[in-house]
């Protein structure tokens, strides 16, 4: 890791230095443990004043200390301490049955059905895309500027939009959202196959053609495989970004379930430290699902004989 | 023999000097024995192709670039017998590879006609007459070193046990046998080049086109390969068009040299090199082989080519 050296005078001294596991985490943990420490003051200075007034307002006496403990346990703080997030998540998490509706398990899975059906469907429509552009000219000038065009618009003005039409049309729950998560994740994988498409060397093109392999075979045989570093690294933008799109397409549905239902219930009611339990949520399962996709393209990497 | 037919051309087109010494197109003996069969049934051109690997006649290509036209070649025409090994020498910019490309129906003439085999190139290619080998060895670093000799037979429908015979048979052609599994980062760059030699001949055309095969490698392992390919083409049998850049390389492996020369790209020389077909480097030392070697000089030299 490059930036291990950066690291490594904080971990302290010694052969400890050298040991793998120390040069392996230790990068990581230091900016976790800096990012805890920043929080930690942050939310002293943000809750401060919050606790101060009310300890005025019920005019009890009170000391820097008992000030200080408030803003660390505050019931609706501006800013909630790491560890009150932590112990909340881990209450939603461990604390009910995960079917139960205060569950947060019972959340995370709501929001990662629509995550997973909108980034098949995002997926798959953003490399179908991406085979008519590299294939046609034509399709190419008349549909760029409409796939571009469609990312200008911010999703929280469609999403509600989306809902509606596809409520009038009969879809509700899961379907409308994925369509959602889908309608945002296609773009990366659009524009990263058709450069992956129109990866292969002029020379390996040019052996195709004097074998005069047929249009399907330069394609199974050497354009798809040319692209596959380019469909992991559009995948992974696609699967965080259809995550996203999942979340905000909860918020217009009225919030039943799901992550962004949790985010909009908490808003509703001042639960800060649900919001940000909430957010944990969404943060563990986007790099959940980017482990999946780096472990996928691990493997296929692996299969190809990636030089290692 | 020969006369006829370059006559009813030259009527044609008075300015064909393919041969500046008045030299019939096959001064090889090979050549001339097949030819008297024929000679006399016909002074048709077309009719006298068969025996002829590649024809090429009056051909010229432009390109229209910003700054105007640029005479890639012009009115170039070239007869190779088949079985013969020649060798296009000139400077950059010569047309000697946009020549090679015109055979292999990569590139299109402006004007003139090409023959391979006795058909139009296109056809030539649609019928996988020849075996292309580039600069860089351009192999598909996904597959394994034997799967990288299949591509070509799985492209042209060989069955399963076909392809394992004569990936065998080719990575055994050129000493290569016990790579099969390996990928190609796993070789050096000259073991690369005879995998894509191996390549090109492994589903037998009658004809080699090689652009600069070994101009990336450094000498030792250049003068290693040309034996080899030499070894290759007396046991093999097939047709070699061979660019490159040395002069050595030139005199030492073809049975002609053709001459090059930059704007506009043309023949200025073609010269016969008769060295036993089993010859080994040790006759760049004769008198006869810098004899031919300062020819292609002074060639080189008369188009001016490296005055400007």
């Amino acid at each position: 890791m490059t930036n291990s050296a950066l690291a490594l005078p904080a971990t302290g001294a010694g052969s400890l230095r050298q040991h793998p596991l120390v040069l392996r985490y230790a990068p990581i943990a230091t900016i976790v443990l800096t990012l805890i420490a920043i929080w930690y003051v942050a939310a002293l200075l943000m809750n401060w004043s919050l606790v101060r007034d009310g300890f005025e307002r019920e005019e009890t006496p009170y000391t820097v200390s008992d000030v200080i403990a408030g803003t660390m346990s505050a019931e609706r703080p501006l800013l909630p301490a790491p560890h009150q997030v932590i112990s909340a998540f881990a209450d939603s998490v461990f604390g009910y049955a995960p079917s139960a509706p205060r569950s947060l398990v019972y959340h995370a899975v709501v929001t990662l059905s629509a995550t997973l059906l909108g980034f098949a469907l995002g997926s798959l429509f953003g490399i179908a895309l991406a085979l008519m552009i590299v294939h046609s000219d034509v399709l190419e000038k008349s549909l760029l500027p409409w796939i571009i065009c469609s990312q200008m618009v911010p999703i929280l003005a469609l999403a509600p939009i989306f809902v509606v039409v596809l409520g009038a049309l009969g879809l509700h729950g899961l379907l409308p959202k994925s369509i959602i998560s889908a309608y945002l994740c296609f773009f990366p994988v659009t524009v990263g196959m058709v450069k992956g498409f129109t990866s292969p060397d002029p020379m390996q093109l040019d052996l195709m053609r004097t074998w005069s392999a047929t249009p399907r075979q330069v394609l199974a045989k050497l354009r798809w495989p040319s692209a596959v570093p380019y469909l992991f690294a559009s995948l992974k933008v696609a699967i965080s970004i259809s995550l996203i799109g999942a979340i905000v397409a909860e918020l217009p549905t009225g919030g039943e379930a799901g992550i962004g239902a949790r985010l909009l219930a908490g808003s509703y009611y001042g639960q800060t430290i649900q919001i940000w339990a909430a957010l944990l949520a969404a943060a563990l399962l986007a790099s959940g699902l980017i482990g999946l996709v780096d472990f996928a393209e691990k493997i296929t990497g692996l299969r190809m004989g990636v030089r290692p | 023999m020969a006369l006829p037919r370059g006559k009813s051309l030259k009527a044609d087109h008075p300015d064909v000097t393919l041969h500046p010494d008045g030299r019939a197109p096959f001064a090889a003996p090979i050549e001339s024995v097949r030819m008297s069969s024929e000679a006399e049934a016909t002074v048709e051109p077309v009719s006298m192709t068969p025996r002829l690997a590649v024809d090429v006649r009056n051909v010229s290509l432009t390109f229209e670039t910003g700054d105007g036209k640029v005479d890639a070649l012009s009115n170039v025409s070239l007869q190779v017998a088949e079985g013969e090994f020649v060798s296009f020498i000139g400077p950059s910019g010569c047309g000697k590879t946009t020549m090679l490309r015109l055979i292999a129906d990569l590139q299109q003439p402006t004007s003139g006609t090409l023959l391979v085999n006795g058909v139009a190139a296109e056809q030539a290619r649609l019928e996988r007459r020849y075996g292309y080998v580039f600069q860089a060895p351009a192999l598909f670093p996904w597959r394994t070193i034997e799967k990288n000799l299949k591509l070509p037979l799985e492209v042209m429908g060989f069955s399963d046990s076909e392809q394992r015979q004569r990936a065998a048979r080719y990575l055994e052609l050129v000493n290569l046998t016990g790579f099969e599994r390996k990928y190609p980062w796993q070789l050096s760059g000259g073991m690369q080049q005879r995998v894509s030699i191996a390549r090109a001949l492994s589903f037998d055309p009658a004809l080699l086109l090689m652009d600069e095969p070994f101009g990336a490698l450094d000498e030792i392992v250049r003068d290693h390969l040309n034996e080899q390919l030499l070894q290759l083409w007396n046991k093999t049998g097939k047709t070699v068009l061979f660019v490159t850049h040395s002069i050595p390389e030139a005199v030492f492996l073809s049975t002609k040299i053709v001459v090059m020369s930059p704007r506009p790209g043309r023949i200025i020389d073609v010269i016969d090199c008769n060295f036993p077909r089993d010859r080994t480097l040790e006759i760049r030392e004769t008198p006869e082989f810098a004899g031919i070697a300062q020819r292609v000089r002074m060639g080189l030299r008369a188009g001016h080519s490296y005055d400007e």
